[in-house]
């Protein structure tokens, strides 16, 4: 500094500099405000087009939505087969885009039990990761409530699972389903660990995360999702919920529905009927 | 089936997919390091900065140290990725809702402000080296000076000013860069073991105390190796530094956990049954008795009596290795104990750590142990001690 040697020239200076530095940090302050509305978790849907993403579809006309009826689920595994099959899922105990829970209560219980068909005693039972049953695992003893919940990804609102991926690989499509681009994503499984419902897991093979999608390879061609399709019992309901008369509209206008986990804020669109206390 | 990795037993309920560890023990290295970055820097910061006069043999260390560690910082991620060749994508197209978009920039600003404080640290003895080699390492050097050989005294002070600068930016940034990390964690709200708004001061106090305990164990080991004698002086304000920050973790740590049990919420019953059975030798034995309080206690004594001499050698020496060993405690704790907890709050998963593989316990061991190895390399071309002919002129 060649103001070394004029005090008052020096001073004047220092304290502009400092005006400059405030002046600086006021301006962060103000773009951190503005980013804030970004990064909150309320995230929008990827880009408002039409005729998206196929030429004979519009994604701008549907809200999908899907209904799990409880108290008609047989615990069959039906669905988990098909689903397994239609959208390759690598046929083991430990990855699953749907499942199937069962909750018992046994006389006396406290608590339910609680068990899917990737139990080591299920497991054993089918005789193959490939294959899933549920064992009689509580044979003679006394049931005092019993019911099956069949889960899968809520497609939430706000999903958390959107807002933490680092690249924007997995995005919500405007009719309401999350969906992964599995050439984008870079396999850091953030998106698994966020997942509150456990929806979410990583196929090893692919070097990607992968869940549930509703079938959206075929729901856009108005089919219904494999495990709608193969539920031999009418537990699960799907449709449009911009149409009035769909059956998940229906379904949701007719019953008291709930939705799992709903203080996360998630605001997960599988609505379930027939449900206990214990089931999250 | 042989794909998965980390397959999980459990107890209780947990849902399927959770039976495989999806977060390795690379993961918790990976706070470890960046820890140990930002510690490393807060010692180097606190002679250069604050003007802590008796941390000066220990202050070119510190950069250097910082410099290898986070050299090394992002490689457990990478090859934690399923896809580290599509590693970029987060910087060319950040998702800036997620907590994990910027670590590439954080990352590389810090880098390259750990780069320019190095340069201008070392320009003095740059300059000296290239005018005084002849052979192939005085060309390094000549490179290296960027063309400027001015020594004069108005051209260090114009040094020493860049350095205060880059000093003074590098508290936010390798702070931040560490709170970040603990951020990451702490904004997830799947898991109650993570979700709190103390874990990244929890993160970031700990990483100063690891830093500062890794600063003194390679002051006394490289002392000892160059057969110099130990500056006590510098030693002793090591030790005063863990001491005052090992209060400041343990409270903050002591605090998350109270919270979590004052609170109880959904799940806690299966916290605390976690905590009082699997995690209590890792948690309350490894990490908080033996790594936490022990070294308090031991340092506090020593304060208290002045110890000094060999003994203080030895005590400061100990209490920073257990602080190394507490600290990658409490991030294995977080990131593998995260995981362990069932996100259904009704059932508890084992982790199972790989021994081999790019996941493995050895890649572990190595990746923690490697920046050891280049800070042995780097400090080969830039010596930072203070004795005999390295010393630098820049202070």
């Amino acid at each position: 500094m060649k103001n070394d040697t004029k005090p008052a020239s020096a001073a004047r200076r220092e304290f502009l500099g400092k005006l400059g530095r405030a002046t600086a940090c006021a301006g962060a302050v103000a773009g951190a405000l503005g980013v804030l509305q970004e990064v909150s978790a309320k995230t929008e849907t990827a880009s408002p087009g039409a005729s998206f993403p196929t030429k004979d579809y519009d994604w701008t006309k549907h809200q999908w939505a899907f209904g799990v009826d409880a108290t008609k689920c047989i615990g069959c595994l039906r669905c988990v087969e098909a689903c397994k099959r239609e959208n390759k899922v690598p046929l083991n105990a430990h990855q699953f885009r749907t499942w199937v829970e069962r909750y018992v209560y046994l006389e006396g219980d406290e608590n339910a039990r609680i068990d899917s068909q990737q139990d080591p005693v299920n497991i054993e039972a089918s005789g193959s990761q490939k294959e899933y049953r549920f064992a009689n695992r509580y044979k003679d003893a006394k049931v005092e409530k019993a019911f099956f919940v069949p889960k899968l990804c809520n497609q939430c609102t706000h999903p958390a699972c959107v807002q933490v991926c680092p690249v924007g690989a997995t995005y919500r499509t405007e009719d309401g389903v999350v969906l992964i681009d599995h050439t984008y994503c870079i396999g850091c499984r953030y998106c698994v660990q966020a997942c509150p419902y456990g929806a979410r897991y990583f196929n090893e093979e692919e070097g990607v995360s992968d869940k549930c999608t509703w079938c959206y390879h075929r729901i856009t061609k108005g089919l219904q999702p494999a495990c709608v399709e193969v539920c031999p019992v009418g537990a699960r309901v799907f449709g449009d919920r911009k149409d009035r008369e769909s059956p998940v509209s229906l379904f949701i206008r007719n019953n008291r529905v709930q939705v799992l986990k709903p203080e996360t804020g998630n605001a997960p669109n599988v609505y379930y009927v027939g449900i206990d206390k214990e089931v999250n | 089936m042989e794909l998965l990795n980390n397959i999980a037993h459990y107890t209780g309920w947990v849902y399927p997919n959770e039976t495989v560890f999806e977060w390795s023990v690379l993961i918790a290295v990976y706070p470890y390091l960046t820890g140990l970055v930002a510690g490393a820097f807060t010692v180097s910061s606190l002679y250069q900065v604050f003007g802590f006069q008796r941390l000066k043999p220990v202050a070119h260390l510190a950069l250097l140290t910082s410099l290898c560690f986070m050299v090394f910082v992002p490689t457990p991620l990478l090859l934690h990725l399923g896809h580290p060749e599509r590693a970029f994508n987060s910087t060319i197209t950040p998702h800036l809702t997620s907590a994990m978009a910027m670590f590439g920039f954080f990352a590389s600003f810090y880098v390259v402000l750990l780069i320019l404080e190095t340069w201008f640290a070392y320009r003095p003895f740059i300059v000296e080296q290239a005018q005084k080699r002849t052979d192939l390492l005085g060309r390094f050097y000549r490179l290296l000076t960027l063309g400027s050989y001015d020594l004069s005294e108005k051209a260090m002070r114009y040094d020493r000013k860049w350095i205060f600068s880059l000093a003074i930016i590098g508290i936010p940034a390798a702070h931040g860069l560490h709170g970040y990390v603990g951020f990451m964690y702490g904004s997830l709200k799947s898991r109650e073991w993570w979700s709190s708004d103390l874990m990244p001061v929890v993160f970031l106090f700990s990483a100063i105390i690891s830093g500062v305990s890794l600063l003194a164990v390679l002051y006394v080991v490289t002392c000892k190796l160059r057969k110099v004698p130990i500056d006590l002086a510098c030693l002793k304000g090591l030790g005063y530094t863990i001491w005052g920050f090992i209060m400041v973790a343990l409270v903050l740590e002591g605090l998350e956990f109270a919270n979590i049990v004052y609170k109880g919420r959904e799940g806690v019953e299966m916290i605390m049954q976690y905590v009082t059975g699997p995690l209590l030798v890792p948690y309350f034995i490894l990490q908080m008795a033996i790594g936490a309080i022990t070294p308090l206690i031991l340092l506090s004594y020593m304060i208290w009596r002045g110890t000094t001499g060999r003994a203080l050698i030895a005590g400061v020496t100990l209490c920073a290795s257990l602080v190394l060993m507490s600290v990658f405690m409490m991030r294995w704790n977080v990131v593998i104990g995260g995981q362990e907890i069932s996100k259904t709050g009704k059932g508890l998963l084992s982790y199972n750590p790989l021994i081999f593989g790019k996941e493995g316990l050895f890649m572990a061991i190595a990746l923690t142990f490697a920046p050891l190895g280049a800070l042995w390399l780097i400090s080969r071309v830039f010596p930072p001690w203070t004795d005999g002919a390295a010393a630098s002129h820049g202070h």
